[in-house]
């Protein structure tokens, strides 16, 4: 049978800072993206040319969809820089993950006893007793989709609520940002606030899900295809693993815009 | 037993959303019935509206994903 793993496998320790397949993918991410936007910002011409006019294209279309989601010009320029390289990332990442060679490319890792370092005289016991028992070998992919892991999708969804309160709070100020939370004006207010503080953690919890679920379902999806029927039969998944790569990049733009923008609207008054 | 829950934590968690994305394809169609002129404004919001209520089942999956292997 297939082997699937929720959590990332760990290549190597650097420093004792355990590093992932899922991490290195991400700094291979990040290293194209660098090379491009430097190979594009370096030669920006008046007259644009086939790279430049493309990014153009993408920003300016990017610009406009925002901008019917979040229904003002002010929030979206505001916003732009975070929203679109959160964007661009994901999408990259979720493109770049369904590659051939992600996921396929790796090495066969035999599982060891488990070793403990305060007593050494026990690892040879631990060993021998291994010998006995039929040695776990488990294939390590070198390169795995970087949205795959909870982890990454997390700190994505961290980085962006905890962005919103600050901005809420740099904005709006901190009597009315707190305000929104905890209200004790009149018992309704006090429920809404206490509504409001609730679903800013289910906010987290939706929006780290929802992505890692998504890419790691398409993952899974595509092994077992693969698994399956292993020819002709995974294209039209492929092409949809591309689809919702896209659109889940692109959710995750606009719920940005949209809670930053909620963030920088005070609760009206309205009595 | 573990495969069992894994099958119905997916099974019945994807009933609801089943629902929804017929019901919001439904309307949507229905919209651009009325108003084939709107259909590129319908359709992006469609998708997007699609794509949140598909992740109630993304949700149920990750459950049954976990029931099973973790």
């Amino acid at each position: 049978m297939v082997h699937v793993s929720i959590a990332p496998e760990i290549l190597f320790t650097f420093l004792g800072i355990p590093v992932t397949n899922t991490l290195l993918t991400s700094w291979v991410v990040m290293v194209f993206l660098i090379i491009i936007s430097i190979i594009i910002s370096r030669n920006i011409k008046e007259i644009p040319g086939k790279l430049q006019s493309i990014t153009e294209v993408i920003i300016t279309k990017l610009a406009d969809f925002l901008e019917t989601i979040a229904g003002s010009k002010e929030v979206v320029r505001k916003f732009f820089p975070v929203a679109a390289t959160i964007f661009i990332f994901i999408l990259c990442a979720n493109w770049i993950g369904i590659l051939p060679g992600v996921g396929s490319i790796g090495f066969t890792h035999v599982e060891e006893a488990p070793i403990h370092a305060e007593n050494k005289g026990e690892i040879v016991t631990e060993v021998t007793k291994g010998e006995t028992e039929e040695p776990q070998e488990s294939f390590v992919p070198l390169l795995r989709s970087v949205n795959s892991d909870l982890n990454m999708t997390l700190a994505l969804a961290l980085i962006i609520v905890t962005m919103s309160h600050i901005v809420g709070l740099v904005t709006i100020g901190v009597r009315d940002h707190i305000g929104k939370f905890f209200s004790f004006k009149s018992p309704i207010k006090f429920f809404v606030g206490l509504l409001e503080f609730v679903s800013e953690i289910a906010k987290i919890i939706s929006f780290s899900f929802r992505l890692f679920g998504n890419v790691f379902a398409g993952e899974v999806l595509l092994v077992i295809i693969a698994f399956l029927v292993p020819y002709i039969a995974p294209i039209p998944f492929l092409g949809l693993e591309i689809f919702v790569g896209f659109i889940q990049a692109l959710i995750f733009t606009v719920l940005t815009i949209m809670f930053l923008g909620a963030a920088t609207t005070a609760h009206e008054e309205s009595h | 037993m573990e495969s069992i829950a894994a099958a119905i934590a997916i099974g019945i968690g994807a009933l609801g959303p089943g629902i929804g994305i017929g019901m919001l394809a439904g309307r949507a169609m229905e919209a651009i019935g009325r108003n084939p002129e709107a259909a590129p404004k319908i359709q992006a919001a469609m998708i997007l509206a699609i794509a949140f209520t598909e992740a109630i089942a993304i949700y149920a999956l990750v459950v049954a994903l976990i029931i099973k292997f973790v």
